[in-house]
């Protein structure tokens, strides 16, 4: 398997979504070409860096001042019409 | 190597019912749909736009457009999904509006294959995030993602931060299943690519590992 094919599964490998024979043929790539590792590793750890960072938190009061404007808008709206 | 573990969780089972309230007419159900998904519209909208603002107006926007379309809402498909592509709508509608110079489009084809191959192979120190005080993280983080096109960024934060699948994810957006798929792998390795100067190990003088101390404010 070549550089450019195991990038190209990297993903369905992240993810897990791939056949058993698909992932043989990656864990193998993996155990010789430790470029590809680094990039598997890091990429997988830039995953869990975004996943477990705290961005955008909507603040507290923020959350209820915009909840308190949607209910009170949708309490003068309209429901629109049933899909036909 | 571990795959990454999806951090998805299935609607509770009492959402179609608040559904069917809120569809009869009952706020209060409908209330708490909007508690129960407020912060992620907020962080798609933010994402999606970078401004606090828009993103406000998002979120105000699409549960009010929700709100209205309810009787359309068929439940094929989980509330959250079709919640969020009321939002991503409303989202790039706000980007369009900003930036009317530049065409912003899910399904823009952004350069070829070669822009997400790897040109710097690094190895990242043990816990690279831990380099850093959490605002300098934020910082890096936001400034990072927010260099990607909308379509890449867009696909990573429905798939890797919101944890939608990538059946919900191509729903979500109106593109293919291929589509986000490649999206999503060239938006995993820019990002990736990009951190590289912040998480890579470096040795000092003394041959002591040291992170790239200062970048974060450049």
């Amino acid at each position: 398997m070549k550089c450019s094919e195991f990038l190209q599964e990297l993903t369905n490998y992240l993810d897990g979504v791939i056949d058993d024979r698909t992932k043989a043929e990656l864990d193998d790539h993996l155990a010789w070409c430790h470029n590809c590792y680094v990039v598997c590793d890091t990429t997988k750890k830039t995953i869990e860096i975004y996943r477990d960072s705290k961005l955008y938190e909507l603040p507290e009061d923020l959350r209820t001042r915009l909840r308190t404007a949607i209910v009170s808008k949708c309490k003068t709206s309209k429901p629109g019409p049933e899909r036909a | 190597m571990a795959t990454i573990q999806p951090k998805v969780s299935e609607p509770a089972s009492d959402e179609l019912a608040l559904v069917q309230a809120a569809k009869a007419g009952d706020i209060g159900a409908f209330e708490d749909l909007v508690r129960r998904y407020d912060r992620n519209v907020f962080r798609i909208a933010q994402h999606i736009t970078q401004n606090r603002e828009d993103a406000e107006d998002v979120v105000q926007d699409a549960f009010l457009k929700a709100y209205s379309n309810l009787k359309q809402f068929q439940g094929q498909s989980k509330f959250y999904t079709w919640l969020v592509r009321i939002a991503v709508n409303e989202a790039l509608m706000k980007l369009r509006r900003r930036r009317p110079e530049r065409t912003v489009s899910l399904d823009e084809e952004v350069k070829t294959e070669e822009d997400s191959l790897p040109r710097e192979v690094a190895d990242w120190s043990p816990n690279p995030e831990q380099q850093y005080t959490q605002a300098e993280l934020r910082d890096i983080l936001t400034r990072t993602i927010q260099g990607l096109p909308a379509s890449f960024r867009t696909v990573f934060v429905l798939r890797d931060v919101e944890g939608l699948s990538t059946e919900e994810t191509a729903e979500a957006l109106d593109l293919s299943i291929p589509a986000v798929k490649s999206r999503l792998l060239r938006a995993r390795l820019q990002l990736r690519e990009r951190l590289n100067r912040y998480f890579q190990k470096r040795e000092g003088a003394d041959g002591k590992l040291r992170p790239a101390s200062g970048e974060a404010n450049q």
